[in-house]
């Protein structure tokens, strides 16, 4: 079999980059290991309202709620409240993923790639040492794949990378491992996500609770991978439950690992580009994954576009898309990774300090930036190793 | 030698991304561990649910 462009993976990284380099007129395979797309979860779904309306125009029915905005908890218990339209990156849509991934898989197929489910990538194909396609096994039986470029959008367990020589290994402080349940319970609050910090909540990370409608949450936690142990997840989840939701009926149960290095050296090599989560594109500070996904997928669809176009898929024949998402996305990281590495070294009483000091302020019209000025305003000292960035 | 609790798995993949030999693969709800495993122990430790050991 032959084809253009391989795209291992169709979560939303790989199927925005399908569908864009379908769009315009290439072959494109589109591979995914499991049986059924978005199948089982491993996200908390929560995502900007704003930004996901920016590259798709979101059907209905992969929305499960809409919030108002975001309530923080410091580990005292105090709390402040951040508006929608403010806050930005992580709330506004939580999405139904098992919904909206099969949903931009059927874009995908829709613009004319071929979707295969149940085929594993098992190795990168090689002809007089140029990439040239991959083996895979479909349900049981080997398949040959041969095309130009293979995009690796093979989540958090990537292997493309590897095989074409970029380390991806995550060490262990640069993953959350995470545990998730969700929960009905009559009082959670439908309008607003929220977030417990602390570090006997979740060490080095958060626990949260996204609404997805009608008294039901997405539950969850992730603690540093450095700070975790067999299990430990899972075992502060039923913790967490036991003080902000002793009544809540768990009715699913989704576990995974996030993400958090920041950029890693190189996303490309030879015929591969990396996207999503097998790019490390994910955000370290909120382990938010999707629109980065989404967006690096869509650069990865066009660059591969111009690539065959070109008849030049070296290294250097895609560098237009490291440039162009690590002018992006990167930018974002890079700062996301910053406040993020300060932020694990947070003590609760630094975390009390700082969610107590805007307890006082009006915080609810205020962007990130200017809740930012006013926390460093407020705490100098504290916020003293950030201060180039409020700027 | 490490070994898998097949009925705590969730098949995240967590571990397979912290892997520092790539012996680990997912396959669908099926974790399987290669000869190239090291005995790191990494793996235990990023499991959220406790489903990997390395036993002597």
């Amino acid at each position: 079999m032959k084809c253009d462009v391989i795209i291992v993976g169709a979560g939303p990284g790989g199927s925005m980059a399908a569908k864009t380099a379908a769009e315009a007129g290439l072959d494109v395979v589109l591979l995914e290991k499991r049986q059924e797309i978005g199948d089982p979860v491993r996200c908390a779904e929560g995502v900007s309202k704003r930004t996901l309306c920016q590259m798709v125009k979101p059907e209905p029915e992969w929305i499960a709620s809409e919030v108002k905005g975001a309530r923080i908890y410091a580990p005292d218990g105090r709390s402040i409240v951040m508006s929608e339209d403010k806050s930005g990156s992580e709330v506004g849509y939580v999405l139904e993923r098992k919904v909206f991934d099969r949903g931009l898989a059927m874009q995908a197929a829709r613009a004319g790639a071929k979707v295969m489910v149940k085929t594993r990538a098992l190795g990168l194909l090689k002809k007089d040492g140029k990439l040239c396609g991959i083996n895979a096994m479909r349900i049981g039986e080997p398949l040959r794949i041969e095309a130009p470029i293979v995009i690796g959008a093979d989540g958090v367990e990537s292997k493309v990378g590897r095989w074409a020589g970029i380390d991806t290994t995550l060490k262990l402080k640069d993953i959350e491992s995470c545990a998730q349940f969700l929960v009905y319970d009559p009082g959670i609050d439908d309008e607003y996500t929220e977030f417990y910090l602390g570090n006997d909540v979740a060490p080095s990370g958060y626990a949260w609770s996204f609404p997805k409608g009608g008294k039901m949450a997405n539950v969850g936690l992730g603690i540093q991978g450095s700070r975790s142990k067999p299990g430990e997840a899972t075992r502060r989840l039923h913790e967490l439950m036991k003080t902000r939701f002793p009544n809540g009926k768990v009715v699913e149960m989704v576990v995974g690992g996030d993400p958090c290095s920041g950029m890693i050296e190189s996303t490309t090599a030879d015929g591969v580009m990396l996207v999503g989560d097998a790019a490390r594109q994910t955000d370290p500070l909120t382990g938010g994954g999707i629109l980065n996904a989404m967006e690096a997928g869509t650069i990865a669809g066009e660059v591969a576009v111009k690539a065959i176009a070109s008849c030049n898929v070296s290294r250097a024949g895609l560098k237009e898309y490291e440039d162009r998402w690590r002018d992006s996305i990167g930018r974002h990281l890079a700062r996301s990774l910053e406040f993020k590495d300060f932020f694990v070294k947070l003590t609760d009483k630094d975390l009390n300090l700082l969610i107590g000091s805007l307890a006082k302020e009006d915080i609810s019209k205020m962007d990130l930036p200017g809740m930012l000025r006013v926390l460093f305003r407020l705490n100098p000292k504290l916020l003293w190793d950030l201060r180039h960035l409020a700027v | 030698m490490l070994t898998v609790n097949r009925y705590k798995c969730c098949y995240c993949g967590a571990c397979v991304g912290v892997c520092p030999t790539c012996a680990l693969e997912l396959v669908e709800t099926w974790l399987e561990v290669s000869t190239d495993c090291k005995e790191c122990g990494l793996c235990t430790k990023i499991c959220p649910v406790g489903a990997l050991e390395v036993k002597a």
